[in-house]
Order: structure tokens, then C-alpha cells, then sequence
């Protein structure tokens, strides 16, 4: 059963009492949150989404929960709880939804030490992966967005899942975050895109969501290999330019851009070392997405050749 | 729904747990808040049951694992880095705690996890101490001169050092609790037994019955209880593996008297056994029975303690837990200071939290 199977009234109660059991690739969640936000931007953008089963066994539970005391009437407040305790500072209630994406990537990336995990979006074709890991306003996630609806199949927009065992990169793929002139480059380049509500004012500037296709979730269990390693950079009126880079140059940035390389010891040593060793290294600097489809496109047929 | 699973994992340590997804979930959840899950990990591990977990919640012991033995190794790091930056002191420095457990290589150290390294020296050396860390790299970040004045003052320790490149943790000790506290204990008479730690040289251990009760009188002496239930399991592991030396019970319950801290030997014990059936040697039940404080005193902190050392999950919280969390609360800042010094103390830190400019102003 997905998300857009239940009434939009019965996902708000679920999300008020035990939960709405969402899972999304590996990972089970528990939602509850009593904040409209919530509720309105799930059925947006998860409804096709598979909700768990009744006994499935729940990795991560988050709560959204309201402030307490004053808070309730004025000023409003979002607050993401894990096991009972506030993780992050309070927001304002109109921010709960990109809220709720972060704490989503936190739990994931705080505790799912059962894979290497990079700080980096993830796309596919032809079971062959590019990663692109970025620091923020590197225009990542706009060419991710970009080139997911130009024939390739989003993996993550965020968190790269690497297996301990066979380096292959296991698919999350969740509502794409975009941020400012981003979310209008998308509106127009992707006719019929599907967004959330647009939130101004946070730590990052506007951020919307958008939608993911509905194929790609289809196929949400079909890992890729990783093949390619991109280090996008947008620059405002320059011409595409992909330039190979050092291995090891890229391996100490991936390191850099891991959430649990550390924690991972040898393993995670061992596992990046497979991951370079399978992928052609690149510096790619681009200004529009229609050049960066065509460069990613050439990409796929000269390894053909 | 209030159920404490952590707790009985090791109140039946040779019975796996055998439970459903909901009952994992909950599991997990406890351990994670408890700062137990790498500890739940390792006892799956080691008494083999790991494959008999189902394969989602298994994941996440797994992690708890590969997190705990990261940890591990990075303490055993940062121990080293500390001995080369304190070489040059004259005097013993004193692992405390988790540190003390892993690199005695004691069973507490199972599985466990760490926010800090725990170091004592003498009172005297803490100022050159102080400087020999600062120029390995170790800064207080406490900018707040009243905070710092009153670490100094009144406190056992001195405000935490950050390490400016690792972010790792020092607590600088010269005794084990506050010189205004009830169960004030001079640092001197700590180190007048230290153990050496076998490897390297300058580098100590609290002898086996003062490790104990710094366990204890930490435990009841905390303000907050988030490692509570972790502090007790590890004061079961260290009795568990002490009482194998045969002079072990009466040497701790003569040094108990000795420093004055048999109440909080007396409630460790107490809660040691009713939560996880560990039992002194029943020849001592009577000198231990002896420590108790009067009956109402007794029975009212055996009730609060009993309800503050529940994981401090949502699936734990009955009606009084909040209430006992905050009346310990308030018990540990009486026993720390004398009500003329706490009472200024705790309304200057709530005017401190309101206006957090004007303090930093106003100490000047």
C-alpha cells in the first residue's frame, strides 16, 4: 500500500497517534507530528511511498513536536525529537517540513553505520553511478534535480549509501532540497514539476522541495555501482568543462565530505578505496543544465564505445 | 505503555531477549538514550546471540558496535597524546572512569561508549597541568568569567578542555567530588593508592576499591541522570570483576568508612541488586545494611532513585518520573554546595540563561 492510498484525514491521524509508517529504501520511519505542514507536504511528496506494514520493524522514529508552554499560542515553534530529546534548536513552525527532510537525513546518517556514507547526490543509468559529492552552492542539487529528469534515475540527493561489502550504492531517494534562484531554474526546465511549499528565511536561504519521479521510486531497491566521480561547480556564464582529477586527490575529498568515514576505521578505508578504484574522476564546472545533460550524456555512450 | 527492556536485558544476562520489531524499536531506543546501545551490542555479542536477532534491528547493533570500538580506539589515542603532553609533570596523572576501565582493560569497558576522558592530579599541579595541555593543544572554551571562577572556587575540576584540531575532551580533576560537598574526599588520599597502569610510566589507575566508590558517589551525586543506568551497570561489571581478589569487600567497605561515603555506597548496592540480582557476599550484608540512612530517608531515595534510573525514553516515562528527575536534581546541588552558596549560584545561572548578554557584561 502507498501514501496515496490513504485519505488525506487518515494520514493526519496516523501522524497524531502512533505514527505513519513510511519506508523509504532501506529505511523504515515513524512520523508523528500534529503540525498541518507535515501533513500537507507527505501527501505532496511522498504519496507514492510505501508505508510499512503493520509489525515492520521502525529503524528511525522522529517526532515533529510543537514547543511547549507560551510557544503553542505565539512564535510558534517546530522541534525535531529523537528518543524523547531535542536534537537540533527550535524553528519556527513554517520551517517543520525542510525540518523534518533534515532530521531524516540526520538519523541516517548518525546511525546507519552499516554503510559508508558520503555527503554527496547519487544519480544512475545503466546500473553505472555517478557521485557528486559538493559543499553547499556548488549547484548539486540543481544539476541532480536537472539531470534526474533528463534520463537518469536519482540514488540520493543527500546521503550516498556504500555497501561495506561490495562498495554498490543502495538508493534514497527523497524529495530533491532545493534552494533560492534554484527552485524557479527547476520550475522552468522541468514542465509539470511537483513542489512543496516554498520556505523562506531558513539557515539556507528559500528552500522548496521537489517531487521525485514516479519510476524511479519503482525501482527504489536496485542498487547501481559507482562508476563516476564528479565534483560540480556552477559558475555563472561559463561554457561546460569536464576535467579529469587525480584519484587520490578525490578519495581525500570524499573522505572529507563522509559522515561516518571515521567511524568506519579500515573498513571505510578500504571500501573508498574500491569505490575510486572503480570510477573516472572529474572537475565539472557548468552554467546550464541543457550543456551539463549533454555532458553527462557523453559520458554514458563513450564508456559504450 | 511503560516498559524498561534495557534493564532486563541484564537483570536475566544469560537469557537472550527474545523480542518483536515494536519491542526492538523500543529496545534500541532506550539503549541509544541510555548511552547503551554500544554496551547492548557487545553483550550480543559476546554471549553469541547476535544471529538469533532479526536481521533489521541486528543492523543497528552492528553499528552500536563499529561506533564503540572507533571509540575505543580513539581514547586509547588520546591517552597517548595526553601522556606525551603531561610527561614533563612531576607528578601521577590518574585515569578516571571510562578511560581508567579501558586502558585497565576492565569488563566495564565493554561496548562502551564516550563523550570524555577523565584525568586527576594532584591539587597543586592542576595549574601547570592546566599548561602543559594548553600547549599540546587543549583549550577551555568556558569564556564566561563567572562560570570559570566558579569551576575554580568551588569545584573538583577545572571548566572541560577542547582540543583545538580533534574536539576531544578533557576533564581536569583534582579530587572526585566538590570540596563543599557532603561527601567531600581529599584528592591526597586518592592518590596515596593509585595503581600503576602496566606500560606507561607516570600514568595511574584509582585503586580498586576508590574506582568503585568514585563510581558511586558520582552516580548519586549527578544532577542528571541520562548515565545513570550505564554508571550502574558499570559499577556491577567492577565489583563483579573485583570480588575475585579475596580481600576486596572488606578492603571497600573499610575504605567507604574511611572517606565517608558509605550512603552512596549503600543506595549503589541497593540498586545493583534489585535491578540486576547482584548480591554482595553475604557475609558483609550486615555492615553493608548498617550504611543505610534512616528508614524514611531510605525509602524515599530507593523510590526516586528507582524511578530516575528508567532509560529516559518516552516509552519509560510514568507520571513521577519527572518529579523524581527534578527532586534529585535539586538533592544533588544541596549535597554539592551549603545552601548559602547554592541558592546565589543557581539564580544567578537562571538570570544568566535570561539574559545571556548582560551577564557576560555584568562580570566583568
Amino acid at each position: 500500500m502507498i501514501l496515496s492510498e490513504l485519505a488525506v484525514a487518515s494520514v493526519k491521524q496516523q501522524l497524531r497517534s502512533d505514527g505513519l509508517k513510511l519506508q523509504i529504501g532501506p529505511f523504515t520511519y515513524r512520523l508523528i507530528s500534529a503540525i498541518d505542514a507535515i501533513t500537507e507536504g507527505l501527501v505532496k511528496l511522498y504519496s507514492d511511498y510505501p508505508l510499512a506494514p503493520a509489525n515492520s520493524f521502525i529503524d528511525y522514529p522522529i517526532t515533529i513536536s510543537r514547543g511547549s508552554g507560551l510557544h503553542r499560542w505565539t512564535r510558534r515553534q517546530a522541534i525535531f525529537e529523537f528518543d524523547g530529546k531535542a536534537v537540533f534548536i527550535p524553528l519556527p513552525e513554517s520551517h517543520a517540513f525542510p525540518l523534518l527532510e533534515w532530521s531524516m537525513n540526520w538519523c541516517v546518517s548518525m546511525h546507519a553505520h552499516h554503510y559508508l556514507i558520503l555527503h554527496s547526490a547519487v544519480i544512475e543509468r545503466e546500473g553505472c553511478a555517478v557521485i557528486m559529492p559538493a559543499p553547499p552552492g556548488s549547484g548539486k542539487s540543481t544539476l541532480c534535480a536537472g539531470l534526474v529528469h533528463r534520463g537518469w534515475r536519482l540514488l540520493s540527493d543527500e546521503l550516498a549509501l556504500i555497501s561495506l561489502t561490495d562498495a554498490s550504492i543502495t538508493p534514497f531517494g527523497r524529495p530533491i532540497s532545493l534552494k533560492n534562484q534554484s527552485i524557479d531554474i527547476i520550475r522552468d526546465f522541468v514542465p509539470g514539476s511537483v513542489f512543496s511549499r516554498v520556505v523562506h528565511d531558513t539557515s539556507k536561504g528559500s528552500v522548496a522541495l521537489l517531487k521525485v519521479p514516479s519510476e524511479h521510486l519503482l525501482r527504489i531497491h536496485e542498487t547501481a555501482k559507482p562508476r563516476w566521480i564528479i565534483f560540480p561547480k556552477y559558475v555563472a556564464g561559463s561554457a561546460p568543462q569536464l576535467t579529469p582529477r587525480s584519484r587520490a586527490n578525490s578519495m581525500l575529498e570524499l573522505g572529507r565530505n563522509s559522515f561516518n568515514y571515521m567511524v568506519l576505521g579500515r573498513t571505510g578505508f578500504e571500501v573508498l578505496t574500491r569505490v575510486v578504484d572503480a570510477s573516472e574522476c572529474f572537475d565539472f564546472q557548468y552554467s546550464q543544465l541543457e550543456d551539463a545533460v549533454k555532458v553527462f550524456d557523453d559520458l554514458v555512450s563513450q564508456r559504450q564505445a | 505503555m511503560s516498559r524498561d527492556l534495557l534493564t532486563a536485558v541484564w537483570a536475566r544476562p544469560d537469557q537472550q531477549p527474545l523480542l518483536g520489531s515494536r519491542d526492538w524499536e523500543v529496545l534500541l531506543g532506550q539503549a541509544r538514550r541510555a548511552h547503551l546501545l554500544g554496551r547492548l551490542a557487545a553483550q550480543h555479542r559476546d554471549k553469541g546471540w547476535l544471529l538469533g536477532v532479526l536481521v533489521k534491528p541486528r543492523l543497528h547493533l552492528e553499528s552500536g558496535l563499529r561506533l564503540a570500538d572507533r571509540q575505543q580506539h580513539e581514547v586509547r589515542w588520546e591517552v597517548d597524546c595526553i601522556v606525551r603532553a603531561l610527561k614533563r609533570l612531576a607528578t601521577p596523572v590518574v585515569l578516571l572512569k571510562g578511560a581508567a576501565y579501558l586502558m585497565a582493560d576492565l569488563p566495564a569497558a565493554r561496548g562502551r561508549l564516550f563523550s570524555d576522558i577523565d584525568i586527576l592530579v594532584p591539587r597543586q599541579s592542576i595549574e601547570s597541568a592546566e599548561g602543559e595541555l594548553f600547549a599540546a593543544g587543549w583549550i577551555s572554551d568556558e569564556r564566561d568569567p563567572y562560570n570559570q571562577r566558579y569551576y575554580r572556587q568551588w569545584m573538583h575540576e577545572v571548566p572541560p578542555l577542547r582540543h583545538v584540531q580533534r574536539n576531544t575532551y578533557i576533564d581536569l580533576h583534582h579530587t572526585i567530588t566538590p570540596p563543599t560537598s557532603r561527601f567531600k574526599v581529599d584528592g591526597k588520599r586518592l592518590l596515596d593508592r593509585i595503581v600503576p597502569l602496566p606500560g606507561y610510566p607516570g600514568l595511574f589507575v584509582l585503586a580498586p576499591a576508590d574506582m568503585v566508590l568514585h563510581s558511586a558517589v558520582h552516580l548519586f551525586q549527578e544532577g542528571e541522570f541520562d548515565h545513570g543506568l550505564r554508571d550502574l551497570l558499570d559499577l556491577k561489571d567492577l565489583l563483579h570483576h573485583f570480588s575475585q581478589e579475596a580481600d576486596f569487600w572488606p578492603n571497600l567497605l573499610d575504605r567507604a568508612t574511611e572517606l565517608g561515603l558509605q550512603i552512596p555506597l549503600f543506595h549503589a548496592l541497593f540498586h545493583i541488586q534489585r535491578l540486576f540480582g547482584y548480591a554482595p557476599p553475604p557475609q558483609w550484608a550486615a555492615r553493608i545494611a548498617a550504611f543505610a540512612p534512616p528508614a524514611p530517608l531510605r525509602l524515599l531515595m530507593a523510590w526516586l532513585l528507582g524511578l530516575a534510573l528508567r532509560p529516559d525514553h518516552p516509552s519509560c516515562d510514568i507520571r513521577w518520573t519527572g518529579l523524581a528527575r527534578w527532586l534529585l536534581y535539586v538533592r544533588s546541588h544541596a549535597l554539592r554546595m551549603p545552601l548559602h552558596l547554592v541558592i546565589p549560584h543557581l539564580i544567578r545561572k537562571a538570570w544568566m540563561r535570561q539574559f545571556p548578554e548582560k551577564a557576560a557584561t555584568a562580570a566583568k
